[in-house]
C-alpha cells in the first residue's frame, strides 16, 4: 500500500492575543486504500486536522505531502486546485448550495474542473445520486431533501470529480441512527470497492472501530495506542 | 466563468425585493441622466446653433491684431520711434476685388463684403445711433443671418432704388417710423442722406433689431465718404466647425484680423465647458448614489453567503473565482438597471420633447424644449452606473474573497 499522505511534526497555533495550538508536532502516514478514523474529544483538534489535510489551512509548522507533492510549496491557486481534482470533502452539516438542486451541487464541482462536458456531467452527477439512493430526487433543492438525503448528495458532491482522497469531518454527527449507518457504510463502499482513502473525523467509537485505523487526538497530540486499543501516551 | 455567472445569477434572483430596490436605483439614476444630459447638451447645442446662424463664421475686418511695423523697426535693429502722426489713412480692406476674388478661390462657404459705419438715424425728431451696413443685395442674403426674419420686405428691396433702406422693428418703433417712411442716415463724416424704409425685419436680437440699418454699398460708401471701400468681409462656411483654420488661413494671407465664431465667442463656449463639467459631475453623484444601493446589496449577500463561500473554496474555487462572482453579481444588477434606465431615459426624453410652451417674454411663438438626442448620453450613463457597480461590488467581494474558509466552517457548525 502506497502512501498518499504524510504529515512531519504538524502543528497549527492561532496567532492571536493568546496562541491557541490546535495541532501539535503530529507525524503520520495515510495509505492509499484507507478507511481512517480520527477520533477525540471536542477541541482535541480533530477538524483542524482534517482542514490542514484537505488544504483549507496552513499549517505554522511541519509539512504535509499529498502524493509525493509537498503542499507548503504550493500557492493558493494551486491548493484550490488540488482540492478541486484530489480532495472530496463532506462535513458535518451538508453544507450544499441551496439555490441549486441536488444534480446541480453536484455538478458545480464538475464544471469548476471543466474535465467533462455538460451532457457527460449530467450523466456522472445523475449516476452518483442514484447509486446514492436518490435517483428520485434529483432536481429537489436541498430544503425539499431530508437530513441524511442531504448528507448523500454531499457525499456525491464530494466524489464528483473522482477524487482519490474523501475527508470527512463527522459526517453522521447530524443524522439519525439510520441515516448514520447509510452514509457509513457509503464511505466503506468508497474504500473497499473503489479503492479511494476515506479519513473521517468522528465521535462514534463504534463506527471508529470497524474502520482500518484510528487517530486518537488530545489537545491537538497524537495518542499513540497498544494493539488492545488502550491509549499508551502521546507522540513527542 | 458561465459557472460562476449562474451562480451570481442565482444568487440575485434569490434576492428579489431586494434586487429590484437595487436596479430601480440604478434606472432611475441613469435615466435621469440621460435625461438631463439631453437637455443640457440640446440647450448647449441650439444656443451654439444660434451663435452660429446669427453670425458669420468667419468674419474678416480692417482691423489687426498688432500695430503695424513700421519701415524703420524692420531697416535698423534698433530704432526707437516717438510722436507717431498717422498720416490720413481712410480704413478699410485694400483691394478688396483681388481679396474676393482670392477668398473665391478657395474658401468652402459663401461670403459677402459689406462696408459698415457709425451713423445716426433720424425721423420726425426722433434720432437712433445705428450701424448703417452698406451691402450687396445679392450676397448678402447667402450669409446674412436676418433673411429669414423679416416682417415687411427684403433684401431685394433695396436693389430697386437707390436710396432705399431696411431696419429693424424696434428702431423703426423708436423712430415712429413704418414700412414707405423716408429716414434720415448722417454718418459720422457729418454726411446726410434720406432713405425710404423698405424693409423690416425682427430677430429677437435688440442690438441688431435697433441698431442695424442696411442700404446699398455703394450709398453706404457715398454716405460715410470712401468710394469703393470695404471693411468687412463675412463669411459663412459648409463646415462651421472649419472657421479657425478658415480664419488662420485669411489671416496669414490677407494681414486682416479675421476671426472665427468660435474666437468671438471663446468665453462663452468656456462657460459651457464648464456647465459640461457640472453635468457630468452631477451624473457621477447620481451613479454613486445608485452604486451604494450595490454595495449594499452585495455586502449582504456576501455576509448571508459567508457559508457557500467557504464552501466553493473548499470545493476548489479560488479568491479571484469569488471576487469575480460578487463582481458581476455588482454588475448584472447594474446591467438590468441600465438597461430599463435607458428605456426611462428615452421616454423621459420622448415626453420632454413634446412639451411645447409659449416664450413669456414675447409671447410670439410657441416652442419646445430643446433636446439632444445621441446615444453618447445612454453609453455615458451606462458607463457611470457599471464603473460604479464594479467598485461597488468589488469591495465587498474582496472582503468576502479574503476569508478563512476555516473560520466560516466552524462558525457554521
Amino acid at each position: 500500500m502506497s502512501t498518499l499522505i504524510e504529515t512531519r511534526d504538524l502543528t497549527r497555533i492561532l496567532n492571536e492575543t493568546i496562541p491557541v495550538t490546535l495541532v501539535k508536532d503530529i507525524s503520520l502516514t495515510i495509505g492509499e486504500r484507507e478507511f481512517v478514523a480520527v477520533t477525540g474529544p471536542s477541541g482535541s483538534g480533530k477538524s483542524s486536522l482534517l482542514y490542514l489535510l484537505g488544504l483549507l489551512d496552513r499549517p505554522t509548522g511541519g509539512m504535509i505531502t499529498i502524493g509525493g507533492r509537498d503542499t507548503e510549496r504550493m500557492d493558493e491557486d494551486e491548493r484550490a486546485a488540488t482540492r478541486l481534482a484530489n480532495i472530496g470533502f463532506v462535513f458535518q452539516f451538508h453544507f450544499l448550495l441551496p439555490e441549486f438542486t441536488a444534480r446541480e451541487n453536484v455538478e458545480i464541482p464538475m464544471r469548476k474542473l471543466g474535465r467533462l462536458n455538460r451532457s457527460e456531467m449530467r450523466e456522472r452527477a445523475s449516476g452518483l445520486l442514484a447509486a446514492l439512493g436518490l435517483a428520485d430526487h434529483l432536481d429537489k433543492r436541498p430544503d425539499q431533501l431530508s437530513g441524511g438525503q442531504r448528507q448523500r448528495v454531499a457525499v456525491a458532491r464530494a466524489l464528483a470529480n473522482d477524487p482519490p482522497l474523501i475527508l470527512a469531518d463527522e459526517p453522521t454527527g447530524s443524522l439519525d441512527s439510520s441515516s448514520s449507518e447509510q452514509v457509513f457504510k457509503i464511505l466503506e463502499t468508497l474504500v473497499r470497492e473503489q479503492g479511494r482513502t476515506v479519513v473521517a473525523v468522528t465521535h462514534d467509537l463504534d463506527m471508529a472501530s470497524r474502520m482500518d485505523r484510528r487517530l486518537s487526538l488530545i489537545d491537538g497530540r497524537l495518542v499513540l495506542y497498544s494493539d488492545d486499543g488502550d491509549p499508551k501516551g502521546t507522540l513527542a | 466563468m458561465r459557472l460562476i455567472l449562474d451562480i451570481a445569477l442565482t444568487h440575485i434572483s434569490g434576492r428579489g425585493r431586494q434586487t429590484i430596490v437595487a436596479m430601480l436605483g440604478v434606472a432611475v439614476g441613469v435615466g435621469f441622466s440621460i435625461a438631463m444630459a439631453a437637455l443640457m447638451q440640446g440647450g448647449q447645442d441650439d444656443f451654439v446653433r444660434q451663435l452660429v446662424d446669427t453670425m458669420p463664421h468667419v468674419q474678416v475686418s480692417d482691423e489687426q491684431r498688432t500695430a503695424r511695423r513700421q519701415p524703420a523697426e524692420d531697416l535698423f535693429d534698433a530704432a526707437a520711434i516717438s510722436g507717431l502722426r498717422p498720416r490720413d489713412d481712410r480704413r478699410g480692406i485694400i483691394n478688396p476685388t483681388a481679396a474676393l476674388s482670392w477668398l473665391d478661390g478657395w474658401v468652402p462657404g459663401r461670403f459677402a463684403a459689406t462696408l459698415k459705419a457709425q451713423g445716426v438715424i433720424r425721423y420726425s425728431g426722433q434720432e437712433v445711433g445705428a450701424a448703417v451696413i452698406g451691402i450687396d443685395p445679392q450676397a448678402e442674403p447667402r450669409v446674412s443671418p436676418i433673411i429669414e426674419d423679416f416682417k415687411a420686405g427684403s433684401f431685394a428691396a433695396l436693389a430697386a432704388g437707390g436710396n432705399n433702406v431696411v431696419i429693424g422693428d424696434t428702431m423703426a418703433s423708436r423712430l415712429g417710423a413704418k414700412l414707405g417712411d423716408t429716414i434720415t442716415a448722417v454718418s459720422s463724416e457729418g454726411l446726410s442722406r434720406r432713405f425710404k424704409i423698405v424693409g423690416l425685419f425682427h430677430t429677437g436680437t435688440t442690438a441688431r433689431d435697433e441698431g442695424e440699418a442696411y442700404v446699398l454699398q455703394k450709398s453706404a460708401q457715398i454716405l460715410s465718404a470712401r468710394p469703393n471701400a470695404i471693411n468687412e468681409i463675412n463669411i459663412k462656411l459648409d463646415d462651421p466647425n472649419a472657421a479657425p483654420a478658415v480664419a488662420r488661413r485669411i489671416e496669414a494671407e490677407l494681414g486682416y484680423k479675421a476671426v472665427a465664431w468660435q474666437e468671438a465667442n471663446e468665453s462663452i463656449l468656456e462657460a459651457l465647458v464648464v456647465r459640461n463639467v457640472i453635468m457630468y459631475t452631477v451624473v457621477a453623484a447620481i451613479m454613486l448614489v445608485a452604486g451604494f444601493g450595490i454595495f449594499n446589496i452585495i455586502s449582504t449577500i456576501t455576509h448571508e453567503k459567508a457559508r457557500d463561500i467557504a464552501i466553493m473554496k473548499s470545493l476548489g474555487f479560488t479568491e479571484t473565482d469569488m471576487r469575480i462572482l460578487f463582481v458581476l453579481e455588482g454588475v448584472a444588477i447594474a446591467t438590468a438597471g441600465t438597461l430599463l434606465g435607458w428605456a426611462l431615459g428615452f421616454a423621459m426624453i420622448y415626453a420632454l420633447s413634446l412639451v411645447r410652451f409659449e416664450l413669456a417674454a414675447t409671447g410670439q411663438e410657441m416652442t419646445r424644449l430643446p433636446i439632444a438626442w445621441s446615444m453618447l448620453h445612454y453609453l455615458i450613463a451606462a458607463a457611470f452606473a457599471l464603473g460604479s457597480a464594479a467598485v461597488a461590488g468589488y469591495l465587498p467581494a474582496r472582503r468576502a474573497a479574503r476569508a478563512n474558509p476555516v473560520d466560516i466552517i466552524r462558525g457554521a457548525t
